[in-house]
């Protein structure tokens, strides 16, 4: 428990000074992708369910936040807060589709829907098609905070962040969380106790597309645009292999992997060419084969592993 | 002129037709899906990438070796069933104890290496593959004109998923195969090689998988994206479908091209999304599919 | 790494300063912030615009650096820098954003993709450097969306739709398009339209397809039935590929004629010219032009292995005006590069009286192509007849038409 304490203050320093030694909105980036897939672990991590399609919820936050800032005149902390909650019903519609099937069904069918939400973005008026949403206007945080300035929004982005995370950390921890693993570790079983299982399952996703949605609606205020590549399957794609690089089910896990990932992204875009594509389904095959217990996984059995010998 | 909800009946049938050539590389796709995961219980991403690689290798093979579209038809599923045994035997065969999502991600990971690599050396607009001399041409229907190599397809096909069907419903080996996936320890038992016959199976999907990709060379282009524009339908295709039956798989996949294809005529807005929209319409009414059965 | 990065942010601090401040002790000197003219190419490398620009517009830009430094032999330094967008905006405007700040980057090009180059263009306002595009079709850029650091160097979608107006007049007057359901292609057959029925011309429909439909057969027939005298593709890409393929396997290609709305010499090159021939579409550059085409085009065949795009050879064309417009202004700072930019005529292989607008398009004669049939190619890539000359003033939205706050009415 101390260890994890440690770990939560040792990250929270590193994120409050970073943007003195990195490039703020890179770190903005990160910090978005991070809430997305720590997200996405509640999920994959704690619940088993694996959504392919998680893509979805990251685009229509930005397209709905993008849409409700720029046109309708919301101010930034309301457009988020409406955003995330029309990813929370989006998450509503089609996990309740989704949760009728189990295990790799589950996942061709979010894939499936969220191809449908694709093509939607693609040909509704509203969002710019391949042009995208573009200059949305970051604001004043309530109305006197002016969100213009990168550090400003820095830190409401860290703000953001450290909400989610608390938020995703409270719930794996309550008694709700207890019944998602349970339902994780033997279906049958938690159904036998009655619970009822498909009303967790549910919460789960609903949950966990709100907070997808969070990430993608900060996302667009960090760039003041929203395009269809949030919204398209490879999105959903890269979400998966930072959790699964970071490490599924772990705390810190998907932090760990999206900061890897959207650095390699942005640190490749000048050196491999058109190799990218190639290097990710690689690190894909590696992690699948020989490294499942992700980036994080390994470090914690490795530290068990010396104290335990000690 | 007779007229079909205010399209002429000649151009009705017309479109009817085209859809069944669609819903043939639905079937085929689909079928090769089923029969992996009957056996290996995972789900091949990486079959829109096979596909794509039959097309490529028929091109390559015209191109370097000057092999022709018709041995190139039985040669290129041959070196793509070879290419799954070796991803089989190397990668897959380490997952079947783990979680079958693993599977899922491995396959998804290998789509996305071979994609890049066919985009690095070939470019994404593709290379062109004509249509064999003997094929080219039209037969007149009367109500249309169908392309010769149009109604090849269809009877190619449709032949090799009866070929197939016939296989695993009225063989041995077919036999073997479903006893092996009902239950691979009660059948190892019996003396049958399974991780043999899984190697197999996973083979004879990819091959599935080329044979198609190889009948779409000369009609599509041949591009390193043209399997991954395909392979979402075909999910909800198998999904509709329910994986539970070889027949199934089939005439979900040609009911679905020719539903789409209506589409194409009557509301084209629709056309790319009226298969996700079936498939959730589906899931409310019949979740396990239309020929699945509840597990 | 965070090192790296702090003392490169320091550097880019210090270094403009200090520059300033020598520029300042010998006034004599070209005022070039860090002595240095930085050139980005931002292109897609990997994904589906890569055979259009991508390590062709990179070679292209190399070139124009390599020549300008050799012909002119300039007092600053240039430098060039290039970065693959995988054709995400976020990825596309923090590279470039990176450049800026702590490379010291002036000038991106390429930039295809719209969803990025609209993106490019908002930070290149807000840094105040200059973004001369040669690769996004998307009009926006010079008019709902335009600023005064954008030039829009090659083409866009309403001159590419004006050589309707050309085979309207030759005798194509009833038209039926094909049309990407999405607002590139939406926009593309509006623009057409206009121009069909300016000249006269009627169209009798349209239908709608989906991105990357892959199977055209079902819309083709609907084309076919309409009877209409020319078919325009309103799509791009992969998709224009796929449906002139399955035009010619359906026999439309024998009562009708194809007219692409974006279409170039990529596609050409991939589809071959027995399935092309006889198409129509409206192009920004052809190789075999004249001899100073042919003269530059076959350099960088050399290099690249593949005669150019039109993004391409129009990449190097925008490399070399920028350097020029640089070197008249004798500073890189961007008001006053621009300034010259609009000044100066263009003349080069590329483009003859070519002029950039207050909106910042740049306006050039574009060309009205049909392709050849196989017997009349003499040689590889010799793929286009040219039907007409379309000039610049024609085939550019009229600044009267303009949608861009910068141009005063």
């Amino acid at each position: 428990m101390n260890r994890r304490g440690v770990g939560y203050g040792l990250l929270l320093a590193l994120l409050l000074v970073a943007p003195y030694a990195v490039y703020p909105v890179l770190v903005m980036k990160i910090l978005c992708f991070a809430l997305f897939a720590c997200a996405f672990n509640l999920l994959i991590g704690y619940t088993g369910l694996l959504s392919f399609g998680h893509a979805v919820f990251l685009g229509t936050a930005g397209y709905v936040a993008g849409h409700s800032i720029k046109v309708w005149g919301f101010p930034p902390e309301l457009g988020l807060i409406f955003a995330a909650l029309t990813a929370a019903a989006l998450g509503w519609v089609i996990g309740s589709l989704a949760i009728r099937r189990s295990g790799i069904y589950f996942a061709m069918i979010t894939l499936a829907l969220a191809q449908l939400m694709y093509f939607v973005f693609l040909q509704v008026p509203f969002t710019g098609g391949e042009d995208g949403l573009q200059g949305v206007p970051r604001g004043k945080l309530l109305g006197f905070i002016d969100l213009t300035d990168d550090l400003n929004l820095y830190y409401f982005v860290l703000a953001i962040f450290v909400f989610g995370f608390w938020l995703i950390n409270r719930t794996i921890h309550s008694p709700f969380g207890q019944v998602l693993k349970a339902i994780r570790e033997n279906e049958a079983r938690a159904i036998s106790l009655g619970y009822d299982v498909a009303k967790y399952k549910l919460l789960a996703f609903v949950l966990s597309a709100g907070l997808a949605g969070l990430a993608g609606a900060t996302k667009t205020l960090v760039f003041r645009f929203a395009t269809l590549t949030d919204a398209h399957w490879h999105t959903s794609g890269e979400v998966v292999l930072m959790t699964l690089l970071g490490g599924m089910g772990t705390v810190f896990g998907p932090v760990a992997g999206a900061a890897t990932i959207v650095t390699l992204q942005n640190e490749l875009a000048d050196k491999v060419g058109s190799l990218v594509t190639v290097i990710m389904g690689a690190i894909f095959v590696f992690c699948v084969l020989v490294f499942r217990r992700g980036i994080v996984g390994e470090l914690g059995a490795l530290y068990k592993k010396m104290t335990g010998a000690r | 002129m007779s007229e079909i909800f205010g399209i002429p009946i000649q151009a009705f049938m017309g479109q009817l037709m085209l859809g069944l050539v669609n819903g043939s590389f639905y079937a085929m796709l689909s079928l090769g899906l089923a029969v992996i995961f009957g056996m290996l219980n995972i789900i091949n991403f990486s079959h829109g990438a096979l596909y794509m690689m039959g097309a490529f290798l028929a091109w390559m093979g015209l191109e370097y070796l000057g092999i022709g579209y018709w041995p190139a038809l039985l040669l290129v599923p041959l070196v793509v069933g070879l290419f799954g045994i070796v991803v089989e035997r190397s990668m897959l065969q380490w997952l079947y104890k783990l979680d079958h999502l693993y599977g899922l991600l491995l396959t998804f990971g290998l789509a996305l290496m071979l994609e890049g690599l066919f985009t690095n050396i070939y470019g994404v607009s593709g290379q062109p593959y004509t249509i064999p001399e003997e094929l080219s041409g039209a037969f007149n229907l009367g109500f249309m004109f169908l392309p010769k190599y149009r109604a090849w397809v269809i009877v190619a096909s449709l032949g090799v998923c009866f070929a197939t069907w016939f296989m695993i419903e009225k063989t041995r080996l077919g036999a073997n195969l479903r006893a092996a996936t009902e239950n691979p320890q009660l059948t190892q038992a019996f003396g049958i090689n399974v991780p043999l016959l899984v190697m197999l199976t996973y083979g004879f999907g990819a091959a599935l998988a080329g044979f198609a990709g190889v009948l779409a060379a000369p009609v599509i282009q041949v591009s390193p994206l043209m399997g991954s524009h395909l392979i979402i339908t075909v999910f909800a295709v198998v999904v509709i479908g329910g994986m539970g039956s070889i027949l199934g798989s089939i005439i979900t996949g040609l009911g679905l091209g020719v539903i789409e294809g209506l589409t194409r005529v009557f509301y084209p807005e629709a056309s790319a999304t009226v298969v996700f929209i079936i498939m959730a319409i589906v899931l409310m009414l019949r979740p396990a599919g239309l020929f699945g059965k509840e597990k | 790494m965070k090192r790296k990065l702090l003392n490169a942010a320091i550097a880019a601090l210090l270094i403009p300063a200090a520059s300033i401040a020598f520029a300042q002790a010998k006034p004599a000197a070209v005022k070039i912030s860090d002595g240095t003219v930085k050139i980005g190419v931002l292109t897609d490398m990997s994904g589906v615009y890569s055979d259009l620009g991508g390590q062709g517009s990179v070679t292209a830009a190399r070139m124009a650096v390599d020549d300008y430094v050799a012909q002119h032999k300039p007092k600053f330094k240039v430098e060039m820098v290039y970065a693959d967008h995988q054709n995400k905006a976020d990825v596309g405007s923090n590279k470039v954003r990176e450049w800026y700040d702590t490379q010291g980057v002036d000038m991106v090009t390429d930039v295809l993709n719209s969803g990025v180059a609209l993106a490019v263009a908002k930070v290149t306002q807000e840094k105040n450097r200059i973004m001369i595009n040669a690769g996004a079709a998307s009009t926006r850029l010079t008019n709902e969306d335009c600023s005064p650091n954008t030039v829009h160097y090659v083409y866009d979608t309403y001159a590419l739709a004006q050589g309707a107006k050309a085979v309207t007049k030759a005798g194509g007057d009833t038209w039926f398009f094909l049309t990407a359901d999405y607002a590139f292609g939406t926009s593309l057959q509006a623009d057409a339209s206009k121009a069909v029925e300016a000249a006269g011309g009627k169209v009798l429909g349209a239908v709608r397809h989906p991105l990357n439909a892959s199977d055209f057969s079902s819309f083709l027939l609907q084309a076919q039935a309409s009877k209409a005298k020319v078919v325009g593709l309103a799509n791009a890409g992969g998709d224009t590929i796929n449906a002139i393929k399955a035009a010619n396997e359906f026999g439309l290609t024998k009562k009708q004629s194809l007219m692409g709305l974006l279409t170039t010499i990529v596609d050409i090159h991939a589809l071959g010219l027995a399935t092309t021939q006889g198409m129509m579409f409206t192009e920004g550059f052809y190789w075999n032009l004249n001899d100073d085409t042919r003269a530059w085009s076959r350099r960088f065949f050399e290099k690249h292995k593949k005669m150019p795009s039109m993004l391409q050879a129009g990449t190097y064309s925008a490399v070399t005006t920028y350097l020029k417009a640089v070197q008249a202004a004798g500073t890189d700072e961007a008001s006053a590069v621009m300034k010259k930019l609009k000044e100066l005529p263009i003349n080069d292989f590329f483009a003859k009286n070519g002029m950039i607008r207050i909106d910042g398009r740049m306006v050039h004669d574009m060309y009205l192509v049909q392709v050849k049939k196989p017997a009349e190619s003499k040689e590889p890539w010799d793929y286009y007849n040219i039907k007409a000359v379309i000039p610049g003033n024609e085939a550019y939205q009229s600044l009267s038409l303009s949608r861009c706050p910068l141009v005063k009415k």
